[in-house]
């Protein structure tokens, strides 16, 4: 368990590393650091002007070197006029430079987000708490809701309710948010259809969370991973249903509804377990159109935000965050389903 | 000219026909599911003496009601659509209207489904799908778009105005409303009204299916021969090369998607040239895997092969060079004489990023099936006959995996459609005014609280293409258990 273990965490290690070298090299390509200088010292200036904006502020080296400063493992940049330093990767709020200080997410210094003029790390952690509240409400409908649906189905595989239920399930797997939440407003929110029961936008939500501002986004998120769940959850209560003890348990004569609570239902949500935890990343994905529809300043709106503005420091923070979370997630999995399921043995 | 309502003057008796059979449909349905929930039904039982035991009970009344609303529903739904044809415009409203644009459509489905029906013995799985109730409805879902989109973008037959232009007058207006300014030869409805700028929502959502039905197969095509080319060898080797191979997938899977799309997909990024570079690799498979299929099965014939490889790397190259080489990128050396084709703006890097994003999926599931499928014994056989390892992949181990390969591919066409809608709705790649239904949902969400059905029709029309392949991979899925 320990090797696996450690395995598993050098392995989400080299990962976290090279995803994050991508997003790094990705967004500092020589385009972007274009657009930002322009934006910082205006629109019309010449090539050199640009250049030499980007030698003073550190963007001139390597982008090795940039990665190391900006991880924390490299001392960060320094710019000296005359021999004295000037400016540098870790100015302190005094101005000082501190020549060979490092200061990168690793210290918890994320940078400084170029839109909304803030830490990047403030941002993240509040952003961050606002999705957390969604994806709380969010796993609350889903996930039951899933698991009934799937169980319901898969406990007699092949009658009138397990092809309804199926077809229940297809059908929102089919429903990507967009349209579901597309749908979703002009049903329940819009003046042409008149209902008016929630609201079409979550803004409010942000402070106080009700059932009027909160259904819709929550239900948006929720159904297209609840399709996903409930169908592993069909497939592994069907397999578990043929099984040889649950056909002693009928000749025994258990009643049904026991049989389906006592003796399915337990070795029945084995798989969904890890189903569900791998459905982190999609939801992430489901996350960002919804808080854009909904216009729920979260996770997924920073990150929309950071991209469509060219706020790299703001983009990297929210990129480090976001995987971070899907190798978390994967690594629970893997964990999870081993101490579930005794008949798995890590070699 | 009058506004047209949703099912006209003679709705009036048809609509509540519907709303009975309906009605009924649901009753019956909820029955026998209930029932079926409390106890499991009793299926008719042969008996020792030859005959048969009738004991449906309530249970097989309840399905008999139940496919009884079932074809009552069908039947008032064949009038809808085919009653327009024997009356004048209008009298059966917009629904009449649609229907009538879209006879090229019904008719080809009728043609197919005849077709298919009539000869379905011989044709194999396809056959064997209309077996199933819910294959047959998710493949005339999908046949219906892509007749649709053929005929509206091959043959410019069903939109009933140009998806760019605006008429002046028609902005926001609800659907049925007549043009403002009527002209002779021009349509004279807005079938499902105007959208923000003006322009025919039907129309735009009827030419966004071609855009749709162009990209969504083959971004997949192309997800599913990296990913087989790819898998196979990962699979069959094992060892080094499927860490290392397997790490970069679970690399390229363990990204947000839509953060790849917003770092892939944005102006200053295809200015770098980055999306180019990965078209050059990505696009290099196609190749290559037909190279490796025809080489190992035509080996035993040297002459053949060579010229069949020749033929294959002369125009597969030719085609790799244009497809590639693109104006106004930094990728941009083969001359315009000779370059067959420019994939206009954006839709190469979308495309990329689309087969990007699948490919490592793809790799995962040929990977484990290849697993799967190495150790069976006609494996060890070929191997024994002396047959070189990549014939074994591709000639032995690829077709007894095509089953799951095949549901697979149809499921994964669905989730591309979802994600050109999921790039159209950020306003990524595509061009604003382009009229796919992703972008259409991002231009119309910003009046949705008002003028719902700018954004509601293509989001709809989107369910039900995705709705489509999902029902149609499950019942290949369910046909292919059978044997």
């Amino acid at each position: 368990m320990i090797r696996f273990l450690l395995s598993r965490f050098v392995t989400m290690l080299a990962t976290a590393l090279a995803l994050t070298f991508v997003v790094f090299f990705l967004t500092n390509l020589a385009p972007s650091l274009e657009k930002v200088a322009k934006s910082e010292i205006g629109a019309r200036v010449s090539d050199a002007e640009v250049e030499s904006w980007l030698n003073r502020n550190g963007y001139g080296e390597p982008m090795l070197v940039r990665y190391g400063e900006w991880l924390g493992v490299v001392p960060g940049w320094t710019h000296s006029v005359d021999g004295e330093v000037v400016a540098g990767r870790c100015a302190g709020a005094d101005g000082g430079v501190d020549a060979g200080a490092r200061c990168g997410i690793l210290q918890g210094d994320w940078g400084y987000s170029t839109v909304f003029r803030r830490d990047v790390i403030e941002i993240v952690g509040r952003s961050l708490a606002l999705t957390g509240k969604l994806m709380f409400w969010v796993m609350m409908v889903m996930v039951p809701g899933a698991l009934i649906l799937g169980v319901l189905a898969g406990m007699r595989e092949g009658s009138k309710l397990d092809r309804s239920l199926s077809t229940v399930s297809i059908l929102t797997t089919a429903t990507p948010e967009y349209v579901s939440g597309v749908v979703f407003i002009a049903v329940f929110a819009s003046t042409a259809v008149g209902l008016k029961w929630f609201n079409g936008s979550a803004t409010s939500a942000m402070e106080n969370a009700t059932i009027e501002n909160f259904t819709l986004p929550v239900l948006t998120i929720a159904l297209y991973g609840m399709g996903y769940i409930a169908r592993m959850t069909r497939a592994s209560m069907t397999e578990v249903m043929t099984a040889q003890y649950i056909r002693t348990a009928r000749l025994k004569g258990v009643s049904f509804p026991k049989i389906v609570l006592r003796h399915a239902l337990r070795n029945a949500l084995i798989a969904p377990f890890t189903v569900i935890m791998l459905q982190f990343p999609w939801l992430l994905n489901g996350v960002v159109i919804v808080e854009t529809l909904f216009n729920y300043k979260g996770f997924g709106w920073t990150l929309v935000q950071a991209a469509g503005n060219n706020d790299i420091e703001l983009l990297l923070g929210v990129s480090v965050v976001s995987v971070v979370v899907v190798l978390l997630t994967q690594l629970i999995s893997d964990i999870g389903y081993v101490y579930l399921n005794p008949r798995i043995r890590v070699s | 000219m009058e506004p047209l309502s949703w099912t006209g003057a003679w709705g009036v008796w048809l609509n509540p026909l519907l709303g009975l059979a309906v009605a009924g449909l649901v009753a019956a349905s909820l029955l026998s599911v209930a029932l079926s929930l409390l106890s499991a039904p009793v299926r008719r039982q042969s008996l020792p003496d030859g005959t048969l035991a009738a004991r449906d009970g309530l249970h097989g009344m309840a399905d008999m009601a139940g496919r009884a609303f079932l074809w009552l529903t069908a039947l008032v739904l064949a009038l809808y659509l085919l009653l327009p044809f024997a009356l004048p415009y209008g009298a059966l409203g917009i629904v009449g209207e649609l229907s009538r644009r879209l006879l090229p459509v019904w008719i080809a489905l009728g043609a197919t489904f005849g077709l298919s029906i009539v000869f379905k013995r011989r044709l194999g799985l396809y056959g064997k799908l209309f077996d199933s109730t819910i294959g047959m409805a998710g493949f005339a879902l999908v046949v219906f778009w892509v007749f649709t989109a053929i005929f509206a973008g091959l043959f410019d037959m069903i939109a009933t105005h140009d998806p760019l232009t605006a008429l002046s007058g028609m902005k926001n207006k609800v659907p049925g409303t007549p043009l403002a300014m009527g002209d002779d030869g021009v349509y004279p409805h807005y079938l499902l009204g105007g959208d923000n700028l003006a322009r025919d929502v039907f129309s735009r959502m009827v030419h966004g299916s071609w855009i749709v039905v162009q990209i969504a197969p083959l971004a997949t095509i192309f997800a599913f021969l990296v990913g087989i080319t790819l898998g196979l060898p990962a699979g069959f080797y094992a060892g080094r090369l499927d860490t290392v191979l397997s790490f970069l997938a679970n690399l390229i899977l363990a990204f947000p998607v839509i953060l790849l799309f917003y770092l892939l997909v944005t102006p200053e990024m295809v200015q770098t040239g980055v999306p180019a570079y990965m078209a050059m690799v990505l696009f290099l498979f196609p190749i290559a895997f037909f190279a490796v299929l025809l080489n190992a099965r035509l080996s035993p014939r040297p002459v053949l092969r060579l010229v069949v490889l020749a033929a294959l790397f002369i125009l597969g190259g030719w085609l790799y060079l244009s497809m590639v080489s693109q104006d106004g990128t930094p990728v941009d050396f083969w001359p315009d004489a000779l370059d067959l084709f420019d994939v206009p703006g954006g839709i190469l890097v979308v495309f990329v990023s689309v087969v990007f994003v699948n490919a490592p999926t793809v790799f995962r599931i040929v990977r484990g099936l290849t697993m799967d499928i190495k150790t069976r014994d006609y494996v060890a056989a070929a191997q024994t006959r002396g047959e070189s390892p990549w014939y074994i992949m591709l000639w032995e181990i690829l077709p007894n995996a095509r089953g799951p390969l095949i549901v697979d591919f149809c499921l994964r066409i669905g989730y591309t459609t979802i994600l050109l809608g999921t790039l159209g709705f950020f306003g990524l790649g595509l061009p604003p005014d382009s009229p796919d239904w992703g972008s259409t949902i991002n231009l119309g969400r910003r009046l949705l609280s008002i003028y719902p059905h700018a954004a509601m029709v293509p989001a709809l029309a989107l369910l039900s293409l995705v709705l489509g392949l999902n029902l149609l991979a499950d019942g290949l899925r369910e046909e292919s258990l059978k044997d």
